[in-house]
């Protein structure tokens, strides 16, 4: 990424300038093309800033961009361990769809109806999510195995899939849209009665800033276990405190935008509270599918670098006869790949069915382009072996800004998706680029 | 040198002043140091008693029988080389070994008993370890991730312990190739040679009983061959078996002990080394006759 904003120099003093930058990134051993992405993110957010006359960088925008970007972040840290070896999910839009619709018959007809068993019981949206999730799993599995086992192209099979799956949502509701899900399972979809609040959303915060602390701790004790030369402690601390002022900053704007005035003016008058003059301030906080993006971008770069499986996964996209040689079994690691993108869709569908209160027939449709650019614009390589799962959840927030941006600019849809088609392939182009000169 | 571990023990090493300083082979393509003169090896100790037996084995493709029934051994201390032209089924044979294709028949004994060699994992839970002639990294990850993939260390959590790994590579890495330092790139990035230390140092980290190396010299440069010239009388004198595939007959008569020659799936003979000349040995690789039946006439032709 140096090179990149280095271009313009002249050629004699281009070479020793970024030399140097590079070698400054390297003593902090970062992902330099990570960096790239947060610059050219904050290029986005800052450009559409001053274009709409300061109307992008509102906490009340960047809440509803860190909702609008969960569901594609949490498909798209299960899209980086497909694409890294060397396989595609394009039915993930429809095992989303199908998932979610399954998840509404449950809690809006079969529990309350078909059982009798009536609506927004306690337990309701727990059995729900666990039948959901598990069909997710189930579906993965089914594709997964087809696709290791008997040896169909993925590409074949998940196209398969995207048609089987979005046609027997439409047979499982007979076309109709499935709706009001049950009160606690709307709170997973965030809205400013699922989100944390104030209190909740500095707890978030303040564990996040501990397992900042914790992985640069322990990383630096490992190694020296072993008496391998450390980063230079003045580096780790940058990156603590950079790491702890992003963690904290974000907690500040999630709380900053509070709810809406009407809303807050009837929790007021429910609880026996007397509004203030100027209206009762509550806080939003982190919104609920924002806490589960978080937890499973947690979860997944655990398993994509400090697991076996992991390893594995990219061990089979970098040579899958070395990984077949070195004893890996290969099949069953790409089956778990198509499960984890399964359950994965399957809590896409939870946080979509619950935000829009309803299961249509259409939900989620086009999702899988909008993973699969995500991915790829957060650095997954279709060639293998080369992805990583921060990359992709800051591809789903870059997509999903370009997106928020364009609409808050009144840019017409069809313009927005040329928008969004022209910089992935422009951001891959401008990768392959780079890669290449740098080898 | 000593493998570092107890069954090290039970081989009949080399005394003591012998085994201290290791010479680095240095397979380094960049930094290649000058050739110095193999370390007196104590006589190769080979056993009576076969590592390991595979008798009467057959492989087809189709309807081509790529090996088609054939019988080798191997004594520890001892190196077979593995000779024929291509498609003469040694490399199909010794898949066979490592786990890589199944045998459509015939017996696989190890130490006299019968085993059941399915995968790699087989294999090398066996001892037999394998240095593939394309070296099978995974050219996106490290040195360590490649020396421990499918065997990794692991903390008590089971996360991966990439420190542990990384110390353990650098030790065994230290012993074959000392100037090696790219320990936190993907192996794409180094050289042959550097790449080809890597795979031998996956072979002989886990205490390899008998190693398959196919083509081990092809890619490399003359100084970088007589390193892996060393690093086999090294191994050799340990106790460790090796069949070693080459299409190279001057490799195979400075290294090996006995001689297997394969023609169209099918053995030729099994020869002692010192038994016959390199004419009569390429008589039989391409001809298929062995030292008895072949005539002063046809011997000349070779070289017509």
């Amino acid at each position: 990424m140096s090179e990149a904003t280095a271009v313009p120099t002249t050629a004699p003093s281009r070479e020793p300038s970024t030399g140097r930058a590079r070698s400054v990134l390297q003593s902090f051993e970062l992902d330099t093309r990570l960096l790239g992405m947060i610059v050219a993110l904050a290029i986005i957010w800052l450009g559409f800033n001053i274009i709409s006359g300061g109307l992008f960088l509102t906490p009340r925008n960047l809440w509803n961009l860190s909702v609008q970007s969960a569901t594609v972040a949490i498909m798209a840290t299960g899209m980086v361990l497909i694409i890294v070896s060397r396989n595609i999910d394009l039915s993930i839009g429809s095992v989303l769809g199908l998932t979610g619709m399954f998840m509404a018959m449950i809690q809006a007809e079969w529990i309350p109806k078909t059982f009798g068993l009536g609506f927004d019981q306690p337990w309701t949206w727990i059995v729900t999510i666990a039948a959901g999730v598990a069909l997710g799993a189930l579906i993965g599995g089914f594709q997964g195995f087809v696709i290791a086992y008997v040896g169909v192209p993925s590409f074949i099979v998940t196209l398969g899939g995207l048609l089987v799956w979005r046609g027997l949502s439409f047979q499982l509701a007979q076309g109709q849209t499935i709706a009001p899900l049950d009160t606690t399972f709307q709170l997973l979809g965030g809205g400013p009665k699922g989100s944390l609040g104030a209190n909740l959303s500095w707890l978030v915060g303040g564990i996040a800033c501990l397992g900042i602390g914790y992985s640069l701790i322990a990383g630096r004790r490992r190694r020296r276990k072993y008496g391998f030369p450390t980063r230079p402690l003045g580096i780790d601390i940058v990156i603590g405190v950079v790491g702890v002022a992003i963690a904290l900053g974000a907690v500040a704007v999630a709380n900053a935008y509070p709810w809406p005035p009407q809303l807050a003016s009837q929790y007021a008058a429910e609880n026996g509270i007397t509004e203030p003059a100027g209206g009762l301030i509550i806080p939003t906080g982190i919104a609920n599918p924002v806490l589960i993006a978080l937890a499973v971008t947690a979860v997944m770069t655990l398993v994509a670098t400090r697991r076996r499986f992991g390893r594995y996964v990219f061990a089979i996209g970098g040579n899958p006869d070395a990984a077949n040689l070195a004893g890996i079994n290969t099949k069953r690691t790409i089956l778990m790949t198509f499960v984890i993108m399964g359950v994965l869709s399957a809590i896409g569908g939870v946080v979509l069915s619950a935000r829009l209160n309803a299961a249509t027939v259409s939900l989620g449709t086009q999702s899988e382009l909008y993973v699969i650019a995500a991915a790829v614009i957060g650095g997954t390589s279709f060639a293998g072996g080369i992805g990583t799962i921060p990359g992709a959840v800051l591809g789903a927030v870059v997509t999903q800004s370009l997106q928020s941006g364009m609409v808050l600019l009144r840019v017409d849809s069809p313009i927005q998706d040329i928008v969004v088609g022209i910089v992935l392939v422009a951001a891959v182009g401008f990768d392959t680029v780079i890669r290449r000169r740098s080898t | 040198m000593t493998m570092g571990d107890p069954s090290a023990s039970q081989m009949p090493a080399p005394p003591g002043p012998g085994m201290a300083p290791v010479p680095g082979t240095g397979l380094d393509a960049e930094t290649p140091e000058p050739v110095t003169a193999p370390p007196a090896a104590a006589p190769a100790p080979i056993g009576d008693a076969p590592i390991i037996e595979m008798r009467n084995i057959r492989v087809a493709f189709g309807g081509v029988h790529a090996v088609d029934g054939v019988s080798v051994d191997l004594k520890p201390g001892e190196v077979i080389g593995l000779v024929g032209g291509n498609g003469a089924g040694k490399s199909t044979l010794m898949r066979v070994l490592s786990g890589a294709h199944p045998a459509d028949s015939g017996e696989i004994l190890v130490d006299g008993n019968p085993v059941s060699i399915t995968n790699p994992r087989d294999a090398k839970a066996l001892g037999i370890e394998t240095i593939y002639q394309t070296l099978a990294l995974a050219d996106n990850t490290d040195a360590a991730a490649n020396v421990f993939l499918g065997r990794e260390l692991r903390t008590r959590l089971g996360n991966l312990d990439d420190a542990a790994m990384e110390s353990a590579t650098r030790k065994v890495m230290g012993r074959l190739n000392p100037r090696f330092r790219n320990f936190k790139v993907p192996v794409m990035s180094l050289s042959g040679g550097q790449r080809q230390s890597i795979a031998i140092a996956r072979a002989i980290h886990f205490n390899a009983r008998v190693l398959i190396m196919d083509e081990p010299t092809a890619a490399l440069g003359p100084a970088e061959t007589a390193q892996v010239h060393e690093l086999v009388a090294q191994l050799k004198s340990e106790g460790i078996g090796i069949f070693l595939i080459s299409h190279d007959i001057h490799d195979v008569f400075d290294l090996a002990d006995r001689i297997t020659v394969m023609l169209q799936g099918k053995l030729v003979a099994t020869v002692d080394k010192t038994a016959v000349t390199k004419d009569e040995v390429l008589a039989m690789i391409i001809m298929g006759k062995k030292p008895g039946e072949v005539t002063e006439t046809e011997l000349a032709e070779l070289h017509g």
